[in-house]
């Protein structure tokens, strides 16, 4: 394996360059499947059928500690990545788990949030637009949750092989997903919440 | 015994009973024989556990052929149903599951997996790389497909057949009018195959973007290489449209959600939507390859270089965007206003512009050449009248007014077959004539070769001519059949001699490839149709390692500069080449979605979470594992290069 000095550790090894472009290529096909559901929530917002709407379910509280939690997540994997771009291991595995942590927040008020609106009626069967909502909210949570599984696997490596060229990539890697998936959350915010409640 | 019913057929007949017993018998033959050959160990070594991008290619081959035959066999039933008026070979049930077997078979099974098949052999040779991007996940991706063929094919014997069609256009697809778990089979199966073409467009994008030869830009790569580059960008951004609409399509199956349905705020046209938004970029998936292979095949045998290398690369790319934006004209009877239908008539009008410059350069290419009729080659001159009869029909479907004549006939048939099979399928077989040397070493036999193109050729125009106009008077698609008095009878008959005579063709072809691993000299060069470009720069067969020097390009056509100009291409001496190992997880991976599909489609909740608990097993071990391949020595590759008949240099 030849390793190019000049480079980041994450770029430093041709494998890695490749896997890089190719998680950016991936992204792209992320973008795409979530247009298509963002499409699909639009077009069924209005199909209430006999269920609650859009305005008569969303919580703004609840709303801005998911928002908090998972922009400073953001925020702090950001950090991780500096911490390791400077070659500091344990300052980067400390910013990961604390990524993760909000991330499970994250996650543990989405399904608050969830319990609530089937409380009040509003379940995955009720109606196009409880179906369209569910939907992409989920597959967002999903993510998320996912994102929780391989990031702990990630730190886990970090700690018993340290900053090597591949551990590095996959943080990065990584980072990249945990920040898309903070970008899709904020069209979230705007397109499905700020809408539904105005 | 409750539990068992619902794996029962619906609708048992006497073929369906046979074919269970055939199958179960060919599955334990299969069995014995590998067991009694002691073929088990070769199998999981060689072929199960493979990463290597050529032996993917052939595996995707045999796939390939062998849902031809399945897909062939559900066409030549409809064709002997539809023969005679009032016919009751097939009734409408099983005329309803045949017809839509045949169409996913032969698009998603078939036509995809031939694709595949020649793009994972020969971009990485055109582009003088050792492999993929990402060798792992081709195997996964060749998997995922394997096993989503596998569990569409079960549904024949296990529970049922889908039966709305290949369009499973909603609410037709919905529980209420479907049943049977035929379309949970349709949803899951599409959907594990779909990820594995998902990810072989990655993977293809950044092997083409990063692994090309040194000296080689993008437009001094060949055509083919170009043409693979784009169908795997529409693949990453049309894909995941599918995945959504068959994941929605599941849960309004499984779940009872309402997407699709009528009732509660769902929309069914958002199915048709969707299906179409990944489905027209998906014709175009299959086409660009084939006009890649096409743009290979006719300036070598033209003897000439192929005319407006630029503009063909123009054309593909404008094709690729277009392709996006023309969706609406497979439902212009379905009720969008004049308005929104005039705008998708002109965009569809518009694609057939680049597609005319392309068969223009072919043309032109043609001309003045020298041209050389072996069997690849008469494919693709063959191609050129027959597709642009297809296509000019295409023309006058995209009317939106007139559709409302043409829409859901035999017309509309008779276009599809006449752009998809002179269009993929010649192309699918050219390029298995041309490239076949370089896979196994020698050449298939050109007489027969010969003969299986005039039975297609001649089949093809017999089969689907006279759908023109039997659609044109009226005769709708998807009819099991239809009266004496109609007057369909004699072209529907004429149909059915085209059909045999394709049948025919392609046996021929199954033979010859029989014949020749039999028969053929193994004793040809490595370059026997003396060619273009850098595939034919290597041994044949082509060594694990593709190329024991890395080749530097300094022309377009740099294989033909380096035989006629001199150029060098292999500089420098053996180094240590690096190779990717082996692998079973991907192979075990996909069994887990086997399961998976299946349990999802019987609704088996325990068994289908211990199955998705698998596949995130198998996630994890890849995440834990350390694999850095292997070096291959270069006292090793010096042995092996002069057992291939001397160094390549
Ligand atoms: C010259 C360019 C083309 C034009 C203008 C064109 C136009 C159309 C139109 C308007 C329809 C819908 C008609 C209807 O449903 O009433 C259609 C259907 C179709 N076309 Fe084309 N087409 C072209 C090329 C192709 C190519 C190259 C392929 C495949 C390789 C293809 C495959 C299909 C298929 C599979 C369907 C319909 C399938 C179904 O409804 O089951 N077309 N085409
Ligand atoms: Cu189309």
């Amino acid at each position: 394996m030849k390793v190019d000095h000049s480079q980041p550790l994450e770029y430093s090894t041709e494998q890695n360059r490749l896997n890089i472009l190719g998680f950016w290529i991936f992204l792209g096909a992320e973008i795409a499947l979530f247009a298509t559901l963002f499409a699909s929530y639009f077009l069924l917002r209005n199909g209430t059928g006999s269920g609650p709407s859009d305005g008569e379910v969303f919580v703004i509280d609840t709303l801005m500690i998911q928002t908090f939690l998972l922009l400073t997540s953001s925020f702090t994997i950001g950090l991780g990545v500096h911490a390791m771009r400077l070659g500091r291991k344990t300052a980067t595995i400390n910013f990961f788990i604390v990524t993760l942590l909000l991330g499970l927040g994250f996650v543990g008020v989405e399904i608050y949030e969830f319990t609530q609106y089937i409380d009040e009626g509003l379940t995955l069967q009720t109606s196009g637009f409880s179906s369209a909502l569910f939907t992409l909210l989920g597959t967002h949570g999903a993510h998320v949750t996912f994102g929780l599984f391989w990031g702990s696997f990630i730190i886990y490596q970090l700690i018993t092989r340290g900053l090597t060229p591949e551990t590095a990539n996959k943080s990065f890697i990584f980072s990249l997903y945990w920040h898309f998936l903070d970008v899709v959350w904020i069209f979230i915010f705007s397109f499905v919440y700020l809408k539904g409640m105005i | 015994m409750e539990f068992f019913d619902r794996f029962a057929v619906p609708n048992p007949t006497f073929t369906i009973y046979a074919s269970m017993v055939a199958i179960g018998l060919t599955m334990l033959a299969i069995l014995v024989g590998i067991t009694y050959f002691k073929k088990w160990g070769y199998l999981w070594r060689e072929w199960l556990t493979t990463v290597d991008h050529k032996r993917i290619g052939i595996m995707y081959l045999i796939s390939a052929l062998l849902m031809l035959f399945r897909g062939g066999v559900d066409a030549l039933m409809m064709r002997a149903q539809t023969a005679i008026p009032d016919n009751t070979f097939l009734n409408a049930q099983e005329y309803n599951e045949v017809f839509t077997t045949h169409g996913v078979v032969m698009i998603l099974f078939m036509a995809m997996a031939f694709v595949m098949a020649l793009m994972n052999f020969v971009t990485p040779l055109q582009i003088g790389a050792r492999d993929v991007a990402f060798p792992r996940l081709n195997a996964l991706s060749f998997w995922l497909y394997f096993m989503g063929a596998m569990l569409f094919n079960i549904s024949f014997v296990i529970g049922g057949s889908p039966d709305s069609g290949w369009t499973s256009y909603f609410p037709l697809a919905g529980n209420e009018f479907s049943p049977s778990v035929g379309t949970n089979y349709y949803m899951l199966s599409i959907q594990i195959a779909g990820l594995g073409t998902l990810i072989t467009g990655i993977n293809f994008i950044v092997t083409i973007l990063k692994m090309r030869a040194p000296g080689m830009t993008l437009m001094k790569m060949p055509m083919f290489t170009w043409s693979a580059l784009i169908t795997n960008l529409i693949i990453v951004f049309a894909f995941p449209v599918l995945t959504v609409a068959l994941a929605m399509g599941t849960m309004d199956r499984l779940f009872g959600t309402h997407f699709f349905s009528i009732d509660n705020g769902g929309m069914d046209m958002l199915w048709a939507n969707f299906f179409w938004v990944w489905g027209h970029p998906e014709v175009y998936i299959l086409i660009l390859p084939a006009f890649g292979i096409y743009s290979e095949i006719i300036p070598t045998f033209a003897r000439r270089n192929l005319y407006g290398y630029k503009s063909m690369v123009i054309s593909i790319v404008a094709i690729s965007a277009l392709s996006f934006l023309v969706w609406v004209h497979h439902f212009f009877t379905m009720g969008q206003g004049a308005l929104v239908n005039s705008i998708f008539s002109i965009s569809t009008m518009a694609i057939a512009v680049p597609t005319g410059v392309k068969i223009f350069n072919w043309l032109l290419t043609l001309w003045k050449g020298k041209i050389e009729f072996t069997t690849a080659m008469l494919y693709s001159v063959g191609f050129i009248p027959i597709f642009t009869i297809g296509g000019v029909t295409g023309v006058m479907l995209a009317m939106a007014s007139a559709d409302y004549q043409y829409h859901n006939t035999m017309f509309l048939v008779a276009h599809f077959h006449l752009v998809i099979i002179p269009g993929v399928v010649f192309a699918m077989i050219a390029g298995l004539f041309y490239w076949w040397p370089k896979m196994f070493g020698f050449m298939l036999n050109e007489k027969l070769g010969k003969a299986s193109f005039w039975a297609i050729a001649v089949g093809v125009c017999l089969a689907f001519f006279p759908m023109f106009i039997s659609g044109l008077d009226g005769q709708a698609r998807r009819m099991y059949t239809y009266s004496e008095s109609t007057g369909f009878g004699i072209w529907n008959m004429i149909s059915f001699i085209g059909a045999s005579m394709l049948a025919i063709g392609f046996i021929l072809i199954v033979y010859n490839i029989y014949y020749s691993t039999r028969y053929a000299s193994r004793d040809i060069s490595s370059d026997p149709w003396n060619a273009r470009s850098l595939e034919w720069a290597t041994h044949s067969p082509v060594p694990d390692y593709n190329f024991a020097i890395t080749p530097e390009v300094q022309s377009l056509e740099a294989f033909w500069d380096a035989k006629k100009k001199g150029h060098k291409l292999f500089k420098g001496n053996y180094k240590e080449i690096h190779m990717p190992n082996n692998s079973g997880v991907p192979f075990i991976m996909c069994c887990f979605f086997f399961l998976l599909g299946f349990a999802l489609v019987f609704s088996m909740w325990v068994v289908a979470i211990i199955a998705a608990i698998g596949i995130f097993s198998c996630m994890a071990h890849r995440s834990l594992e350390q694999d850095h391949g292997h070096h291959i020595s270069v006292e090793e590759i010096t042995k092996t290069e002069e057992k291939l008949g001397g160094a390549k240099k």
